[in-house]
């Protein structure tokens, strides 16, 4: 609608192609990208939570994972593998640098149970709710 | 964790047939990032294509269009449901056009952690040459 909107009411010149092609950008998923690294897709369940991190390119032995009560983070620093002062560079899409990100979660985490595995450039980590957070069944006593 | 040699540009008439039976998938398809370089006597590649198993991948070069795809298997998880998501779980594809004569038999493709890096070398037909001038 917005595109619509862009294009119909101030004509299209050049300029305002522009600035149409920065709003298309402004709203699209994609754009998430610019402001969190890594991206995290997290499924849970009443006995954890499983989060995932696209960090293609990433040697495992980089990524330092911590656990601070309920909130777990992931750092590390991706290395620019490719080009040097002979190559010509056509196209950088890729990032590169240090990144941090944190998660919080809602319950409580049995630090001891945390799994990470890295497979094909995704990080995966299994976070097991901790015990003594888990739902309790009360049972009522009649006297 | 040792990059491995990939299968590489198939014969065209199978891939076309590939390429029409697998891409009726309920599934999105995004455009990996790249990033391209060039030098005198090759093309690289790097294109991010993080959950794809090196099976998975096809690449194809026809004239000089090279399509990259890369198929994400859906990832099961029992018992759990997906609550937050920044990412789309969705496969790969890409076309470029190049404007390189590609010398065709010696492309290497590989794959590790997530990252496809392709090498076309140039055609030596293609190479700046220099010539001598004889004295007559």
């Amino acid at each position: 609608m917005l595109q619509k909107f862009v294009a119909s009411d101030l004509g299209s010149s050049r300029e305002l192609e522009l600035v149409q092609q920065h709003l298309n950008r402004l709203f699209s998923l994609s754009n998430y990208a610019h402001s969190e690294y890594p991206l995290l897709n997290v499924w849970t369940s009443e006995n954890g939570a499983v989060a995932r991190a696209e960090l293609p390119g990433l040697d495992p032995s980089e990524v330092e994972i911590s656990l601070v009560n309920d909130t777990v983070t992931v750092q590390g620093e991706r290395h620019c593998q490719s080009g040097n002062e002979n190559q010509l560079c056509h196209r950088q899409e890729r990032r590169f640098g240090q990144f941090s990100r944190s998660l919080q979660l809602p319950f409580r985490v049995d630090a001891e149970g945390v799994q990470a595995k890295f497979f094909d450039g995704v990080l995966e980590i299994t976070l097991p709710r901790a015990e003594s957070d888990k739902a309790r069944k009360i049972n009522v006593v009649t006297e | 964790m040792p990059s491995e040699l990939l299968e590489v540009v198939k014969p065209e008439v199978e891939s076309a047939k590939e390429t029409a039976s697998t891409t009726v998938r309920p599934r999105k398809t995004v455009a990996p990032r790249t990033d391209v370089y060039e030098s005198k006597e090759q093309l690289q590649f790097f294109i991010d294509m993080p959950g794809v198993k090196q099976e998975n991948i096809d690449i194809t070069l026809d004239q000089n269009i090279l399509t990259v795809r890369g198929l994400v298997e859906p990832s099961a998880m029992p018992g759990y449901r997906l609550t937050y998501a920044e990412h789309d779980i969705a496969d790969y594809q890409r076309v470029f056009t190049l404007s390189n004569e590609i010398e065709r038999a010696e492309i290497q493709a590989s794959i590790n952690n997530g990252v496809l890096k392709l090498v076309l070398p140039k055609s030596k037909a293609a190479l700046p040459r220099k010539i001598a001038i004889q004295s007559a």
